[in-house]
């Protein structure tokens, strides 16, 4: 696979904090992300690593704490970032190369083209199959796919890993090195191991 | 940016027209107010012309109200949103494709199906082609208008019941004009006013509507 490098861009987050629901869910959470860097997010169930992501994509708003982006053409950082959360962001009617299509035309910065996507993520016979005919480790490769049609430097992932076969976590563990290596960045909440040598780890909760 | 805005109508047409997609159900939902209101009425059919375009355009404006609901909660819970949120498009323009996408599959359908259902309501030849019109005209600002409240609710689990209070009370004026156009068909009153007023609200709501559909989408929660 080859890419076209990224520019540098440095994304800092300092004393981030987060209340949800009236309850302090976290507090000084800070962290800084360059070309190449990879941190796994870890921590116990609740302790706010979804909410973190949410917070770095600005879906949700810091308590206090900042998060900026530089480099990168001044972007504001949710147009930086490629998000694989929880939910997928796939419809279930559409075939998974619509899905695709759709995500590329959306996100811009065009990337792989749906069909060679689906191939690398092991799902070449995909393409054409409504999503919702799909289990959900296979759901999974194709929201994973959507890191490749659109060629974004920060990837926020939450638990990728999660309803991946061996197989598929090995694929995935290649395509995060090929994107370090390109000069990405990558930020992956996970309660097991991702496979990157030198992927930092910031713990938050007790 | 026009990539964008293309994508997110293309994927909403696309879905309209699939298997579960309900753009098919406001049409019948449509007809089946149209029928049956004739049979609760009896047999006057010089009433039944009388109130025809009142229940052609409340018929329109309750199948437009019917799976407005899951607008924007469809794509809030499967995570579409947050796609759409980062994209570069300025959210506004992305609410503005979703409305537009929901007129295209709502909106035009009931109006172009209007004048063969105003044979069931006897609406007098003369009448057929202002009625026409004023949907054409007025059903923009119904889909604009609950963009607005669609986006308010879309992290509701049952918004689906809170979203026709908001609506309607805005819908009010749209309802008047629309009416009072295919009336000026047979009365003294000249026909071009309200049509004219009837495009001034769809274009006020297709603004102020987009405004605060993208304001509430915009609200961290």
């Amino acid at each position: 696979m080859t890419q076209i490098p990224f520019q540098r861009f440095a994304l800092t987050a300092e004393g981030l904090a987060c209340r949800r629901g009236g309850r302090a869910v976290f507090g000084d959470v800070s962290f800084h992300l360059e070309n190449g860097t990879a941190i796994a997010l870890t921590g116990r169930n609740g302790a706010g690593k979804s909410s973190l992501i949410a917070m770095v994509c600005g879906r949700l708003r810091p308590e206090a704490g900042v998060i900026k982006l530089e480099g990168q053409g001044d972007l504001p950082p949710a147009e930086a970032v490629h998000l694989v959360g929880h939910r997928d962001g796939l419809k279930t009617a559409l075939t998974a190369a619509e899905n695709l299509r759709f995500a590329q035309d959306l996100l811009g910065q065009p990337g792989l083209d749906p069909a060679e996507a689906l191939a690398t993520v092991g799902l070449p016979h995909a393409g054409s199959l409504p999503v919702g005919y799909l289990s959900a480790g296979q759901r999974r490769r194709v929201a994973l796919a959507r890191l490749l049609v659109a060629s974004r430097p920060i990837w926020l992932l939450d638990e990728p890993m999660a309803a991946l076969d061996i197989g598929s976590q090995a694929m995935l563990s290649q395509l995060m090195q090929a994107h370090l290596a390109a000069g990405g960045a990558i930020l992956a909440a996970t309660h097991g191991p991702l496979g990157l040598d030198g992927a930092r780890e910031l713990r938050i909760g007790p | 940016m026009t990539g964008a805005f293309l994508a997110i109508l293309r994927r909403d047409l696309a879905l309209a027209v699939r298997a579960g997609g309900g753009g098919e159900l406001a049409l019948v939902f449509f007809l089946t107010v149209v029928v049956l209101i004739p049979f609760a009425l009896g047999p006057d059919l010089n009433l039944l012309s009388r109130i025809g375009p009142a229940i052609l355009w409340l018929g329109a404006l309750l199948a437009t109200l019917i799976g407005l609901d899951r607008l924007f909660q469809a794509d809030e819970e499967d995570g579409s949103l947050d796609l759409i949120r980062g994209a570069p498009l300025p959210l506004e323009l992305a609410v503005l494709a979703k409305a537009l996408a929901h007129w295209l599959t709502t909106g035009l359908p009931l109006t172009l199906a209007a004048p063969l259902l105003g044979l069931l309501v006897a609406l007098p030849v003369e009448s057929v082609l202002p009625l026409t019109a004023s949907l054409a005209l007025g059903t923009p600002a119904l889909s604009f208008i609950g963009a607005g409240a669609a986006a308010l609710t879309a992290s509701l689990r049952r918004g689906g019941l809170i979203l026709p209070i908001l609506v309607a009370p805005l819908c009010v004026p749209v309802l008047i004009f629309g009416v009072s156009a295919s009336d000026a068909a047979r009365g003294p009153m000249p026909l071009q006013s309200p049509l004219l007023i009837l495009a001034a609200l769809s274009l006020m709501a297709a603004v102020v509507g987009c405004v605060a559909a993208a304001a509430a989408l915009r609200q961290p929660d």
